[in-house]
């Protein structure tokens, strides 16, 4: 009997995955409701949850796919997997006005530059820091504290020890995990109230599954606003990681030593 | 007919991964460059069009609007899936250099909000 239970669930997976959100939600909701009224918002909960629930089997199965290495939850990796995720992000955009698009596109471009150069540069000074000096070691972490997809992708292109590009993705996750948590609580703070900021916002931050999940968490309408500009963060990283950013550290490092 | 609401959506969501994995290998890395951003401005465009020829039926929309409706629980599975323990036992030098470039961007993104962030009005 449990056996074939348990077989109906793991065929089900993906169906699985949808009731059992769908009862995380609305024990999120309701508890921003009776516990915050309203002022931590119900999907902040919920993200915060998932991260939470993704730490606990994590360290049990010690894996790294949080509870989608449960193979009774997998079908939440199906859902939350890159394919259900861009599908859903692009379709934010159906009723975003092209006007907010146009007047702040140049803000986006400017900010997506200078975020780059930003998380590079910290990524780079944390390693010093640390006592690492080779170049390639160097621009590799800088990557990833770009993004876990930055980090690896430079380490790669530039042959760095798989030491320090495991140390670069774990860098860019822990980067996307705080800004999903951050975001909610700096947003008022910081001005992010309006489609240009987050612009600015996705921009600067790059991390997608970061800005999406901490933009859902502060105003859903800001959404797509930042996933737009957060989406080329990634590519330009990748781009600039192994080019420009590695030259700019070997010239640094070649007139300091 | 609802349908053809999400088949244009996954036509644009496509089209766009593959044109940024084109402009990505256009320049020589595996990463695509803005496939999602390409396919929002495709969805906008192509939708934007179609109601200016009256060709969008307003029985269209939901097949749109639903899975914009639902990226909140997809995101709250994305954030279940994530490789949080990595992060954690990554060490003290990943721990840092991604606290410090979050610290950063934030104090980047507060100063550009501040300069350029103001709805034009």
């Amino acid at each position: 009997m449990s056996a074939a239970l348990l077989e109906l669930v793991e065929k089900y997976a993906l169906v699985v995955a949808f009731a059992l959100v769908g009862v995380v939600m609305l024990v999120s909701y309701q508890a921003s409701r009776l516990f915050t009224r309203g002022r931590v918002h119900g999907s902040a909960i919920a993200i915060f949850l998932g991260l939470l629930a993704a730490v606990v089997v994590g360290f049990t199965t010690g894996g790294r796919k949080g509870v989608a290495d449960l193979p009774l939850l997998a079908g939440i990796g199906t859902m939350g997997g890159a394919m259900f995720r861009d599908l859903a992000i692009v379709a934010t955009a159906y009723g975003v006005r092209i006007e907010d698009l146009r007047a702040s596109g140049v803000h986006g471009v400017v900010s997506l530059v200078v975020g780059l150069f930003v998380a590079f540069a910290a990524g780079v000074a944390v390693a010093l820091a640390f006592g690492v000096r080779d170049p390639v070691a160097l621009t590799t972490l800088g990557a990833g504290a770009a993004t876990y997809i930055v980090g690896p992708v430079t380490g790669a292109a530039l042959g760095a020890s798989s030491e320090i590009i495991a140390l670069s993705i774990a860098a860019g996750l822990v980067k996307a995990i705080l800004v999903m948590i951050a975001t909610p609580a700096l947003a008022r703070t910081i001005g992010l109230d309006n489609p240009r900021a987050a612009m600015i916002f996705g921009g600067v931050m790059g991390t997608n599954s970061g800005v999406i999940a901490g933009l859902a968490a502060t105003d859903p309408k800001l959404v797509p606003y930042g996933a737009m500009t957060a989406t080329f963060y990634t590519g330009l990283g990748c781009l600039l990681g192994p080019s420009v950013m590695f030259f700019l550290v070997q010239f640094l490092a070649g007139s300091n030593g | 007919m609802v349908f053809y609401g999400t088949a244009l959506l996954a036509g644009c969501l496509f089209a766009g991964l593959a044109i940024g994995q084109i402009i990505g290998s256009a320049f020589g890395i595996e990463s695509d460059i803005g496939g999602v951003g390409i396919a929002m401005l495709l969805l906008i465009g192509t939708t934007t069009w179609l109601s200016r020829r009256g060709r969008w039926a307003p029985t269209c929309a939901p097949g749109v609007q639903y899975w914009g409706d639902i990226y909140i629980p997809i995101v709250v599975a994305m954030a279940a899936s994530q490789n949080v323990r990595g992060a954690l036992v990554g060490g003290g030098l990943a721990l840092a250099a991604g606290i410090a470039s979050v610290a950063l961007a934030f104090g980047t993104v507060a100063l550009l909000i501040r300069r350029f962030g103001r709805e034009a009005s």
